[in-house]
């Protein structure tokens, strides 16, 4: 009896495999309204070329639980077939052996002169791609209510002193300058575009993507750490805690002046009815105009033994760099398609301007990864900048003291 | 202990019961016992992101407590830990004390305190923080009746933010431990108080000479429970603050699980979590030996 039963159970399981053969699933954490419309069209993209889908969404914006899921799975020798991880993670994971190559599909389809040079650097693994971009999320942006501005009597700046003078004025105008939310990956964030500032593209890299020691212990990040510090007094008290999108609603709202946030912030003000150049600004964040500190979301692809589940795969692969796939996802996520040379017309003048500086940026130098979304550096890394950051913000050290911190919590998580 | 000594035939009747419990064993055994040696294993190794078995002796010890993160979690434990037993227990034996007086409805005002406990810490946590937000809650509410000058802000203060979860740790906890201490009241023979009160003792004398050496268990019990539920907070931590302002309301449990799964960092996470373990040994260890002791003794 136990026999049979047991056997029955094999027999299911070999017949759901074979079920699946066809079919991809994917882990990703794209769980909120404009998220979850961008994914389901991949889905149908790949149902239309014959490849099943199979969700696989682990909800948490950051994606920490779908890592968390991820790792187990990969343990246990049952990893899906694409996963949505980006950064040097993708390295990492490449490390350990987990990744196939695609090297194929990108040859066929000539990704080389598609992608920009550092993006594609990311998705390789020893010269090979292992992963797919999907988007590129400019995060140097700083999102204005101009009304606030006019009533107040100030100007859009363009440097972080000015950005200090003119916050002033909208303060004693009676409204709160920035909006922020006081979580450490948004003190990050705004600490990022301080370092870009500040301290110009050359050494934001030496700095933060290449951890140079010296150029960690120079002036300039003594001069960061001033310039942010000042920015404790001009957001309001109730911010720690608050998410980056009611902060954005401060901005819609006309409760607060500026919001510097990356280009996700803009779906917040589509929903809102809003339109860019009329009834919100978007620039660059001080200082950082020919520059761009890019996110890119990507999947990278796991290996699989089975021949149909590879076939599938390489289709998935296909589809994400299509045109088609690039323009839609990213029409409704608010980035910006990360293959170049597309049409660009149903964008919006802050996709534009996003687009134009992409181009520019990564000719002159300016095009950086950004470490406050894990692009730059590894995970325990941007978590021991993150510390710094957030601990700096919310305390009243001196810069001094938040350059020495922020050394020495790199040295230990390196 | 003599009987099972003798030697006896195996029957089914003596090796029944010690399968029937077979399962339960193995699975503590590996679950509880092997996980924790495998995660005192990995603490002496250099693991990132994924478990892997290089051995670099204390290094990650030594790297966790040069972090001042860890150095923030654990004065928070200490802040936390003391202050929410302490309170706990105080009020939890006050109303307790207070419901043991024969009044009314204590059915419905022991059912009343007692709730809290029923509400997962996520759901409390999240109350509170919408309570204790300045532009939200209490502040807002104070002010709007007209005290314009009223500040209750130690959510978003970051030497205070430790505070408010002892607050709202304690709000769900004390009814527990009113319970405990109700039961305990209840235990306690009325002679007693009768004899105290032909002696002429007051009721707080009483209540200080008579009652409370007799409730001594359940002192021992209420600490060892809550000291437990003070070491392993996480999800209270979560819901209401976060871990902030930056990282100021951190307890060791939320530094363990950042470090072993968000961060790459789980060779510092094994580590942090053995000193956790240390450091409920440290009261459960002490705690035990006199227990059994006492039962030793025929108590």
């Amino acid at each position: 009896m136990i026999k049979r039963t047991l056997a029955a159970c094999v027999a299911a399981a070999t017949l759901s495999t074979a079920a699946q053969a066809a079919d991809v699933e994917v882990l990703h954490y794209w769980t909120s309204g404009g998220e979850a419309k961008s994914v389901a069209y991949l889905k149908e993209k790949l149902t239309e070329a014959g490849v099943g889908w199979k969700d696989f969404a682990v909800a948490g914006g950051g994606g920490e639980n779908a890592m968390t899921v991820l790792k187990s799975r990969a343990v246990s020798g049952n990893p899906p077939t694409a996963a949505q991880i980006k950064g040097p993670s993708i390295q990492e994971w490449g490390e350990l052996g987990f990744l196939s190559d695609i090297d194929s599909v990108a040859q066929a389809n000539n990704w080389d002169a598609l992608l920009p040079g550092v993006v594609s650097e990311v998705m390789k693994h020893d010269g090979k791609y292992v992963a797919a971009p999907v988007n590129v999320h400019r995060v140097n942006w700083l999102w204005a209510n101009p009304e606030i501005f006019q009533k107040s009597g100030a100007t859009i700046p363009t440097t972080w002193d000015d950005f200090l003078v003119q916050a002033k004025k909208i303060q004693d105008a009676g409204y709160i300058a920035l909006a922020h939310g006081g979580q450490a990956w948004q003190d990050a964030t705004v600490f990022e575009a301080v370092v870009l500032g500040v301290g110009g593209p050359e050494y934001y890299q030496k700095a933060f993507v290449e951890l140079d020691a010296d150029a960690l212990n120079s002036s300039t990040t003594e001069e960061v750490f001033r310039v942010f510090g000042e920015i404790r007094g001009l957001v309001d008290e109730n911010s720690p805690g608050r998410d980056w999108n009611v902060a954005t609603s401060m901005v819609i709202n006309g409760e607060a002046a500026m919001q510097i946030m990356g280009d996700w912030a803009k779906g917040e003000f589509t929903v809102a009815g809003k339109t860019p150049g009329v009834d919100y600004a978007c620039v660059a964040a001080p200082g950082t105009s020919g520059s761009f500190t890019f996110n890119v979301d990507s999947f990278a692809f796991f290996a699989q033994s089975d021949a149909d589940a590879q076939q599938a795969q390489q289709e998935m692969a296909k589809q994400i760099l299509g045109q088609d796939f690039q323009k839609v996802f990213n029409l409704n996520k608010g980035s910006i398609p990360a293959r170049l040379g597309m049409a660009r017309d149903e964008f919006d003048s802050c996709a534009h301007a996003s687009m134009d500086a992409f181009v520019s940026s990564a000719q002159t130098g300016g095009l950086v990864p950004s470490f406050a979304h894990g692009m730059a550096v590894p995970e325990a890394v941007s978590g021991a900048i993150y510390d710094t950051a957030t601990n700096f913000f919310n305390s009243d050290q001196t810069a001094a003291e938040g350059k020495s911190q922020l050394i020495a919590s790199i040295q230990s998580a390196m | 202990m003599s009987v099972s000594k003798a030697k006896k035939p195996m029957t089914l009747e003596s090796i029944l019961p010690k399968i029937v419990l077979a399962p339960t064993t193995a699975v503590m055994l590996v679950c509880m016992y092997g996980f924790m040696i495998w995660t005192g294993a990995l603490s002496f190794t250099k693991s990132r992101m994924l478990p892997q078995w290089d051995f670099v002796g204390f290094d990650q010890y030594a790297k966790l407590f040069s972090n001042p993160r860890w150095d923030v979690a654990l004065n928070n434990l200490v802040v936390f830990g003391v202050l929410f037993i302490a309170v706990s227990l105080l009020l939890g034996l006050f109303l307790a004390i207070l419901l043991d007086q024969k009044i009314r409805l204590e059915g419905t005002l022991r059912t009343v305190y007692l709730y809290p406990m029923a509400v997962s810490f996520v759901v409390t946590g999240t109350a509170w923080k919408w309570i204790l937000n300045p532009g939200l809650g209490l502040e807002k509410l104070v002010r709007d009746l007209g005290f314009e000058n009223f500040e209750f802000r130690w959510l978003v203060e970051q030497d205070m933010a430790i505070y408010t979860i002892v607050i709202a740790a304690v709000w769900q906890s004390s009814g527990f431990v009113m319970a405990m201490f109700l039961a305990g009241l209840r235990g306690v023979d009325d002679s007693l108080i009768k004899a105290a009160e032909i002696d002429g003792a007051s009721k707080m004398k009483a209540y200080w000479y008579v009652i409370l050496p007799i409730l001594r268990p359940v002192f021992f019990s209420a600490i060892v429970i809550l000291s437990h539920i003070a070491i392993k907070s996480f999800d209270l931590v979560q819901a209401l603050t976060g871990g902030g302002p930056g990282y100021a309301s951190d307890l060791p449990a939320n530094f363990m699980y950042t470090y072993a799964f968000n961060r790459a960092q789980m060779g510092v996470g094994a580590s942090s979590a053995m000193i956790m373990l240390m450091g409920v040994l440290a009261i459960i260890v002490p705690y035990l030996y006199s227990e059994l002791r006492g039962g030793k003794n025929g108590r």
